[in-house]
């Protein structure tokens, strides 16, 4: 049963296709970022669950205590959220300014717009 | 205070960053912090390089935590000379970005401008001088964020898209680093590279090892514009701010080159990538692929900024094949390279600057007839041109020539033939520019321009004269770049 | 006493400071002039110092700077560099004489550049004569096309840069393409570029590769001709005439023959040239150059373009003497860079002198010219006859040891190809001259009087052409001077 055991590295996987898949696949530069963030969040999680242990609580020193999931990628993830929101935000206010110069947010526009000048 | 300058390294960028960005409404005050900033990082480089030139390695405890737990910064003879190669261009390239920036830049985001730079510098920094693979992540990033705005500041509407482009490119490969140090970290508990390279050994069996390697691997690709996963460079390169093209193209790839070495060489030790996974075989065909096509690809633009964007793709194909060669004299040749190729692009780079900043673009067209009344200009172009193709007595020729000593080495003889007819491919796009600047009459309806100022012309000077004093004066480079190769190969070689 | 390096700079630093001196002098016509012909003169001097010590056996050398252990810039006068200096700085006294002359009697424009490109194409050139490694040569040999290409294009028109491009295009593509890949080959193999007599081939590299390596140097370097890389020299001839002369007939061309010498007989080695397979090849090619060349030169009706053709032709005699492995071809090789070098620059003098006084380009047009210009003619005459290798012109000297060369080899076709390309220089060289003194002028074209182009462009040629007749009496103490590179070629 460990296969399924590991479920949560099944959902990772899921997650990081379909977020790759959209990334590639969509026109629209709004929903490229959206598929960036799903894609981004699937590494997250993967980090997250790797800390867990078996029958450990949430790494929070108490005195009765002693089996508590790795409290350091929580850590690096947590450092990993803030520069992926940063990221959004560059990325959204990117679409942003490319919406005002062409009008559009579709690739295909922009491109045939830039081939006509 | 000098047991303290790895830190000072990035911690001085990194604090200039927010108080340049609050000189904002003083564009010439923010300039200079900047500039001051800048060379202070490469007076603390050179201190480094030199503490470092026989062979010793720095560690130093970030915050006065212990590795593992603690971040290292670790400063050998390989990293050293990165940080060399990203403070001076720095250093150079700001004296040049003052009229260059005034012109390309409003004067109201100046200061926002400067502070995203010292950003981007910081992140190099950073990824260069660190020896923990999470924190090469951030700084990535770091470096990362700060580029894509410094990009998206172009004059052109296309400058946004292209920011955009390396924007969700670069991003994927920076999660794929991330999720490929994840890997590393469920089999060993560490994230600081020493301790990496001690404890992967136990574990290299593993097939988890193997995708944290082909996760690591890509994402650096993607981050170093290796063939195919070039696409977002020639773009971002092409619509940037003169400066900003200068500096990235001199640096930011380079870094990249420097973080997959660090992966291959130390973390994962060179008997895994080279003996166990035979990462030769993957390397060789697509740096060769990369020298190939971008290099033809180059022969037909009309925009020289673009042109030099997809010889920068050709370059780094010669710096993975100096890796795939897997000898201590391919390393060499490729870690020489870095140097090399960083002061020959800036410098060309720099000349069609000073182009931008007279013409207000570089095609071919526009350029028509530009060399009677830009002479220093077209000059340093030609100088720089010709250490891009190799030309002896040039920079770029001590690299080929080490290049093709390490393929003879190994025999491979069809190599060996490749890299001197696409030195005649690089002949010929430099040679169209000069044709063009040189020999086509200038358009009847040519505005009347003067040479570039000298605030311009000096920087691109130096570093053109650069390129002519390490090619004839190539003891330096060449030791340096001994002492880097010796660094990642962790055992003292015989040249 | 002056020190050897201290001559070998000096030798090559003049033509520099020459240059910037007539850069500081651009305005004053007169004083720029002056100038030209002084550093030429100084330059000739300088390297005229060096000839007693090699004489004397010295070698005279200098060590520039190391550019990685093995790989240097270094120089080391060794008796056919010297030859070939002191042919490349004495000729250059009196090309500038006549560039002078010229470049004013025809309105050329931008003087002051076509100096300073000579300058550069002379300390190039002593380059070449001096180096000491192949590494040198290689450098020194760039820096000769890249220097001389702005004084091909020197007119500016669409014709010059046309050709100027195609002899850019030619010899940069054959040196970096052939040449240097062969140049690191030897190196890589031979471990050393170092000119060493006996050459450093024999042992180290396997004869098979060197069979190869040969070709590759002998196409490699470009500037000696060997068809079909010959292109660039007809179409070099857009040039003004006294870069044709010195240049094309004396400073690049040599510099080719001059490099073809050096390699196989420093580099190869003779005793290990024989064993290559490609030996007889190259040869062969260069009896088939020196006989097709010759047979394009008599259909040409411009006279410059015909020159060039016979230029292509008796460059490959010098090669075919390298080929022939034996010390009369040797010798014959190392005199004829000198008998041609003197004879070819008065035609070209005078090719220049006829388009200065009458504008006239095409040998057709020239019908009755001698009575106008006898002492032009006159100085042809002598030069193709030099050329065609008539006593009592120093041409007949190095032509029949080449003769010999090859009859001592056993090569009985190239005895056969040498005897009818020497018909064929009389039958492209002799009507130009004919038609000047023996037809009559065309109609309603004036015959009275003698009118010569201006005396900066007679003078000149007048002296080349007693030189050729000069040299058939110093051929000996020529030959002296060779003596001891022909000990390291025939031993």
């Amino acid at each position: 049963m460990t296969w399924f055991g590991l479920y949560s590295y099944w959902i990772v996987v899921v997650l990081m296709m379909v977020g790759f898949y959209i990334v590639i696949a969509q026109g629209n530069l709004v929903k490229k970022i959206v598929g960036l963030n799903i894609f981004q969040t699937s590494a997250f999680i993967f980090f997250i669950s790797l800390a867990w242990r078996e029958d450990g609580t949430a790494p929070i020193a108490l005195p009765d205590v002693t089996e508590y999931a790795n409290p350091l990628p929580h850590v690096l993830i947590l450092t990993a959220i803030v520069v992926g929101v940063a990221l959004t935000a560059m990325g959204l206010a990117l679409v942003v300014r490319v919406h005002e110069a062409y009008g559009s947010i579709e690739e295909d526009d922009i491109h045939r717009q830039d081939e006509q000048q | 205070m000098s047991e303290h300058l790895p830190a000072l390294q990035v911690v001085i960028a990194l604090t200039a960053a927010p108080l340049v960005m609050m000189m904002n409404r003083f564009p010439r005050l923010a300039w200079g912090v900047t500039l001051v900033t800048c060379w202070a990082t490469l007076v603390v480089a050179v201190l480094l390089l030199l503490q470092v030139s026989d062979g010793s390695v720095i560690h130093y405890e970030m915050g006065g935590w212990a590795p593992p737990w603690g971040i290292e910064y670790r400063v050998d003879g390989a990293n050293a000379w990165v940080l060399l190669i990203i403070g001076l261009v720095s250093a150079v390239v700001m004296p040049f970005a003052l009229r260059s920036v005034e012109q390309e830049i409003p004067a109201d985001r100046i200061g926002l401008f400067y502070s995203a730079f010292l950003l981007a510098n910081a992140g190099l920094l950073g990824i260069a001088i660190t020896n923990d693979a999470f924190n090469i992540f951030v700084f990535f990033e770091i470096s990362a964020l700060a580029s894509y705005a410094l990009i998206a500041m172009g004059r052109d509407r296309r400058a946004m898209l292209s920011s955009y482009q390396y924007l969700i490119m670069g991003t994927v490969g920076t999660t794929f680093l991330l999720i490929g140090i994840g890997f590393l970290y469920i089999m060993t508990g560490t994230l600081n590279i020493s301790d990496l390279a001690m404890r992967l050994p136990e574990v290299t069996e593993t097939r988890t090892i193997r995708a944290a390697f082909a996760f690591i691997a890509v994402g650096i690709s993607l981050k170093l514009a290796l063939f195919p996963l070039h696409l977002w460079l020639p773009n971002a390169y092409s619509f940037a701010p003169s400066m900003v093209t200068v500096f990235l193209s001199a640096t930011a790839t380079k870094v990249a080159i420097y973080v997959l070495l660090r992966f291959i060489y130390t973390a994962f030790g060179f008997e895994f990538s080279f003996e166990e996974l035979s990462v030769a075989w993957v390397l060789m065909p697509l740096a060769l692929l990369g020298i190939i096509i971008p290099s033809v690809i180059a022969v037909f633009q009309e925009d020289v900024k673009r042109l030099l964007a997809y010889s920068s793709v050709a370059q780094v194909g010669y710096m993975i094949l100096g890796i795939s060669f897997a000898t201590a004299l391919g390393l060499m040749a490729s870690v020489v390279h870095l140097f090399n190729h960083a002061i020959t692009k800036a410098a060309l780079f720099m000349a069609v600057g000073c182009l931008v900043y007279r013409l207000g673009g570089v095609s071919l067209s526009r350029i028509a007839g530009v060399a009677e009344r830009m002479p220093w200009t077209m000059a340093a172009f030609v100088v720089a041109g010709l250490s891009l193709i190799g030309v002896p007595l040039t920079a770029g020729f001590v690299t080929k020539w080490h290049l093709l000593q390490a393929a003879l080495m190994e025999g491979l003889w069809p190599v060996a033939v490749v890299l001197l007819v696409i030195s005649l491919v690089a002949t010929v796009y430099i040679w169209k520019v000069v044709e063009a600047a040189y020999f086509r009459p200038a358009p009847e309806d040519a505005r009347e321009i003067r040479e570039a100022p000298l605030s311009l012309l000096v920087p691109t000077w130096v570093l053109t004269a650069t390129t002519i004093i390490f090619g004839v004066w190539a003891q330096f480079p060449i030791s340096a770049a001994r002492n880097a190769a010796e660094a990642l190969l962790g055992v003292p070689q015989s040249w | 006493m002056v020190s050897d390096a201290a001559l070998i700079y000096w030798a090559m630093a003049v033509p520099l400071l020459g240059m910037l001196a007539l850069i500081a002098a651009s305005r004053w016509a007169v004083l720029r002039d002056a100038l030209v012909v002084v550093t030429a003169a100084v330059m000739f001097g300088v390297v005229l110092q060096l000839l007693p010590r090699v004489l004397a056996g010295e070698r005279p050398s200098a060590t520039l700077f190391e550019l990685f252990p093995g790989l240097e810039i270094a120089f080391m006068v060794e008796p056919l560099g010297m030859v070939f200096a002191l042919l490349a700085s004495g000729l250059w006294i009196i090309t500038a004489l006549y560039a002078i002359g010229y470049m004013r009697g025809a309105k050329e424009l931008h003087h002051t550049r076509f100096h300073v490109y000579f300058c550069i194409a002379l300390f190039s050139a002593t380059g070449i004569a001096f180096s000491a490694n192949m590494f040198s040569l290689f450098v020194f040999y760039e820096i000769l096309t890249l220097s001389t290409y702005p004084l091909v294009a020197h007119k500016g028109n669409e014709a010059a840069k046309q050709g100027a491009r195609t002899y850019l295009g030619l010899l940069l593509g054959t040196s970096i393409g052939l040449m240097l890949p062969a140049l690191i080959a030897t190196w890589w193999l031979a471990g050393t570029l170092e000119f060493t007599p006996g050459g450093i081939m024999a042992g180290r590299v396997d004869p098979a590769v060197g069979t190869i390596l040969l070709v590759l140097f002998m196409y490699g370097i470009g500037k000696a001709a060997l068809m079909p890389f010959h292109r660039w020299l007809p179409s070099a001839m857009v040039a003004p005439t006294p870069v044709s002369a010195l240049l094309h007939a004396v400073a690049v061309v040599k510099a080719g023959v001059f490099t073809v010498l050096k390699v196989t007989v420093y580099l190869f080695g003779l005793d290990y040239l024989e064993l290559l397979g490609s030996t007889d090849i190259i040869l062969y090619v260069a009896v088939f150059t020196l006989l097709s060349a010759s047979l394009v030169a008599i259909q040409k009706d411009n006279l410059k373009a015909r020159l060039a053709y016979s230029t292509v032709s008796q460059l490959s005699y010098i090669v075919a003497a390298a080929m022939l492995v034996n010390e009369f071809a040797a010798l014959g090789g190392g005199m004829h860079i000198v008998m041609h070098a003197f004879g070819k620059i008065t035609l070209f003098f005078c090719a220049g002198a006829i388009y200065v006084a009458t504008k006239k380009t095409e040998i057709s047009d020239m019908n009755g010219l001698g009575r106008r210009m006898p002492v032009t003619f006159c100085a042809f005459f002598l030069g193709a006859l030099c050329v065609i290798g008539v006593p009592p012109l120093g041409g007949v000297w190095s032509k029949w040891h080449l003769l010999m060369g090859a009859y001592d080899s056993g090569a009985q076709l190239v005895v056969l190809a040498l005897i009818i390309s020497t018909l064929l220089n009389i039958a492209y060289l002799i009507p130009p001259v004919v038609r000047a003194f023996l037809l009559p002028p065309p109609k309603g074209e004036e015959t009275a009087g003698v009118r010569e182009a201006p005396l900066l462009c007679v003078v000149p040629l007048s002296l080349t052409a007693l030189g050729c007749l000069a040299l058939f009496v110093m051929a000996g103490p020529l030959a002296e001077l060779l003596r001891p590179y022909l000990s390291v070629a025939g031993g």
